[in-house]
């Protein structure tokens, strides 16, 4: 199918997916993420998110977020999914360094890893040109859609793009030297940084751990040719999008595994006459089953991918 | 679609013995919707001989992630004599989704549907006797399915493909799968006019009918239908008529492994 219907199905997913009902807040919900940075490598610290998927239980703190030291402060890669949550964030960095947050970086557009922008509206805020497009055009019907999942959580958040286009190749940003990778998959345009010192890869949603990927608007051959320009690197260590931090690679093999099984459980679904009722009831193998956010993401996904799948393997009839 | 979702609720709050009928059989929705007795007179004509019955099976997922195109299967193979299966939802703009009559088939179809808001879904499904039993399920959604305009308007190719037909039978598991390139517009958008396939038919190769589909304005853009036959009383060929509310004719035939 075109590109411009799988962006507006995929839109239209992202604004249907639904799991928690906004009326449910719970008397005891404080609205606190109670963020920890914890080091990762050297100079480098992250928060790591739940591994499920958004409920009114965490707030939407279901995403990664890097901290690298700058020259002149923390350079922020990806904020989080609310205003609460990067006001949290940038309070407590500050027992990193005192300065705080110097520049921001986000990597793809999704809400879980942009919408605290705002609190550092005074910073240089970077983000790949088309990235900066898509969160124009999409900022709106993403918050409507994650305010009516997280309700009170998401108070006073109001979308922000980023303010400055980041070239590609090699950057520096505030001092500090990456490699950066325009790739696409996930979305229509996703952002891996390599940090040059530590050999840190800092791979946004490109790769999942444990999680079971989201494909709201993914591309799977897209995204496989992506996950081998990763693994290509060689890197140190990978910071996925969502899950721990990889150490081993595991990330990016496990990601592209997934994606493989999506795509011949769909394919030969289609052969067989199923629908997508029929899917859900897939057997899934349980290195995939015991992912965080399963049957969920393998449910949404289902509804992301199969339509356009089974248009292409099923044979003309006139 | 404002002023049919106005329409829609102010029957809720209005009891039915003020309307113009009065319900006949009183039943206990188990999804407690609110609206399912304006729909048993107004969708089913208000029969006497009707119950909730759990052997009517409709499944779907819990929440619609496209509103555009959720899936739902309804099976009412525990049932015999089956003659005609409407599938309908309690809220939305258009209540009526379709009517299915199995005929030669089982009767179990899937489909997929346009969703506008959180809503019980309900199969009303009609014996050769007259007695009616009514399945459902709910299903949670953010709405907007049925108003905004059909999606393949945004690419401009849509009119090249338009009657465009995908499928297939499975002789083996006795499925006919078929998908119909078609706007299916609902007309509550704004300047977009009703434009939707309104009925499909299925004959065997002899041109005697084996069931047929009534489609209403929620079936989804590109309908896609599943249907099930006795392996053992598979045709070896379905063919597909059908045709929309602007006259264009949809045609194709449906084959086997061995034909392909
Ligand atoms: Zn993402």
């Amino acid at each position: 199918m075109t590109p411009t219907r799988r962006t507006a199905l995929g839109f239209m997913a992202a604004a249907a997916g639904s799991v928690a009902l906004p009326g449910r807040v719970f008397a005891s919900a404080k609205f606190k993420y109670d963020l920890q940075p914890k080091p990762a490598m050297s100079g480098v610290w992250m928060i790591e998110g739940a591994t499920d998927y958004f409920s009114m239980q965490n707030g939407g703190a279901i995403v990664n977020c890097a901290l690298l030291q700058g020259e002149t402060g923390l350079i922020l890669i990806d904020t989080g999914p609310s205003r609460r949550y990067a006001e949290e964030l940038r309070l407590s960095v500050q027992a990193l360094d005192l300065r705080g947050v110097s520049a921001v970086v986000n990597t793809h557009n999704h809400p879980d890893h942009y919408f605290g922008n705002q609190v550092f509206a005074d910073k240089p805020i970077y983000g790949l040109g088309e990235m900066i497009e898509l969160a124009i055009t999409h900022g709106d019907s993403f918050s409507n859609n994650m305010y009516r999942l997280l309700g009170d959580w998401m108070r006073g958040t109001e979308p922000m793009p980023p303010t400055a286009a980041l070239a590609t190749g090699e950057v520096t940003i505030d001092g500090r030297k990456f490699l950066a990778l325009p790739l696409a998959g996930h979305t229509e345009t996703d952002l891996a940084l390599l940090d040059t010192e530590t050999g840190l890869l800092i791979a946004g949603d490109l790769a999942f751990l444990d999680r079971a990927p989201a494909t709201t608007n993914a591309n799977l051959e897209t995204w496989q040719a992506a996950l081998t320009e990763l693994q290509a690197l060689n890197a140190a260590a990978i910071l996925p999008g969502h899950g721990p931090l990889d150490r081993s690679g595991a990330s990016l093999a496990q990601t592209s595994a997934y994606l493989s099984w999506l795509e011949t459980t769909f394919t030969e679904g289609a052969n067989s006459g199923l629908d997508m009722v029929d899917l859900m009831d897939s057997p899934m193998p349980a290195e995939f089953a015991a992912m965080g956010a399963q049957p969920e993401e393998f449910h949404r996904s289902i509804s992301h991918l199969f339509p356009d799948i089974e248009r292409r393997e099923l044979p003309r009839a006139n | 679609m404002l002023k049919f979702v106005l329409a829609v609720l102010s029957v809720a709050v209005v009891p039915v013995s003020l309307g113009a009928e009065e319900l006949r059989t009183q039943l206990d929705d188990p999804y407690d919707s609110g609206m399912w007795d304006y729909h048993q007179i107004e969708l089913l004509g208000n029969p006497k001989d009707i119950r909730f019955d759990d052997r009517v099976i409709v499944r779907a997922p819990a929440s619609a992630e496209d509103a555009f195109n959720v899936p739902l299967m309804v099976d009412a193979t525990g049932i015999d004599n089956v003659e005609e299966i409407i599938v309908s939802v309690d809220y939305g703009p258009i209540p009526h989704i379709l009517t299915y009559y199995p005929g030669a088939a089982e009767p179990k179809l899937e489909l997929r549907f346009k969703i506008d808001q959180a809503t019980a879904i309900r199969a009303s499904v009609r014996t050769s006797s007259g007695s009616w039993h009514v399945g459902s399920t709910r299903i949670d959604a953010a709405g907007g399915g049925c108003a905004a305009p059909a999606q393949a308007y945004a690419s401009d190719d849509w009119e090249d493909h338009l009657g465009e037909i995908n499928g297939r039978l499975w002789t083996a598991s006795g499925r006919a799968r078929l998908i119909v390139d078609h706007p299916m517009d609902t007309g509550l958008a704004d300047g977009i006019p009703v434009f939707i396939i309104k009925e499909l038919h299925f004959l065997n190769d002899d041109g005697s009918e084996l069931a047929h589909i009534d489609l209403k304005e929620p079936v989804n853009e590109d309908p896609a239908f599943t249907l099930f036959f006795d392996p053992d009383d598979m045709p070896a060929l379905l063919h597909v008529q059908g045709r929309d509310n602007n006259g264009n004719e949809i045609a194709g035939t449906l084959t086997g492994e061995a034909l392909n």
